[in-house]
């Protein structure tokens, strides 16, 4: 490997059906850690609109085991290639509504620029390789909702990004 | 050889089941071998597995192409591509 090693981050997982709190996380995150400059969040929700159908509830099925470990590479691959200094990801399951949280990655870091790189990347692979589904309940009845393909190309586009940057191709 | 299927989403509800035990005929010995063995079950399973539909396999829990090899004891799951986040 051609990439330069980092201090190791500290990266935790969790997959829940409760909620989440923004805030409590993002200052759990950065305890004791005065070399933090820069905690980026995103927070994914519930819509109540997809594909023109009223989605009155979304139901989250994921593959438990397999799961944790996928958002785990993830957390630590985005550590490999940007100096993080911490990784939380919260992605929920069961039955949601429209306006509930559904994931929160939240990347901390010495600079912006890291963070909101690495956080992106997270997001971008965790929508192609971590084992979750979701069904869109709606008025006509229940449907999975199928994969779109800009969430690949999303995800392929880190590999050409990381072969400029690096001059090593990413074959993981 | 002993597997374990696990099966997610849109294929568990297909398939009627969440996994099984099964012994593979001997001469299967990759992932692609497995699903073309499912498939001859007919029905469900050759629409989902032989005809134009997408799906993913894990090999004891992680991603994999057809061309990966099985052992036994494996963990095989297969599901519909990925929709979370």
């Amino acid at each position: 490997m051609n990439s330069p090693t980092f201090p190791i981050a500290r990266i935790a997982i969790a997959v829940q059906a409760g909620d989440f709190d923004l805030q409590a996380e993002s200052l759990a995150l950065r305890a004791g850690d005065r070399g933090v400059g820069a905690v980026v969040a995103f927070v994914g929700l519930v819509r109540d609109l997809n594909l023109a159908d009223d989605v009155v509830a979304l139901e989250l099925e994921h593959y438990p085991g397999m799961t944790e470990k996928a958002l785990q590479q993830i957390a630590e691959q985005a550590a490999q290639r940007w100096p993080l200094h911490a990784v939380r990801v919260v992605h929920r399951v069961g039955k949601l509504h429209p306006g509930d949280n559904i994931v929160l990655v939240l990347v901390a870091s010495a600079h912006r620029h890291a963070a909101f790189e690495a956080n992106a990347f997270i997001m971008d692979y965790l929508k192609t390789r971590a084992p979750f589904w979701k069904k869109e309940w709606t008025p006509d009845g229940p449907r999975w909702v199928e994969a779109r393909e800009s969430d690949e190309s999303a995800a392929a586009r880190w590999h050409q990004v990381l072969s400029e940057q690096y001059g090593n191709p990413d074959h993981d | 050889m002993q597997l374990q299927l696990r099966y997610f989403a849109r294929l568990r509800e297909r398939f009627g089941r969440d996994g099984e035990s099964i012994t593979l005929p001997a001469g299967i010995e990759s992932v692609a071998g497995l699903v073309t063995h499912l498939a001859a079950r007919g029905d469900a399973w050759a629409e989902e597995l032989a005809g134009e539909k997408v799906f993913r396999v894990a090999l004891d829990q992680e991603l994999v192409d057809f061309s990966a090899p099985l052992h036994d004891g494996a963990e095989v799951a297969i599901f519909p591509p990925v929709t979370g986040g």
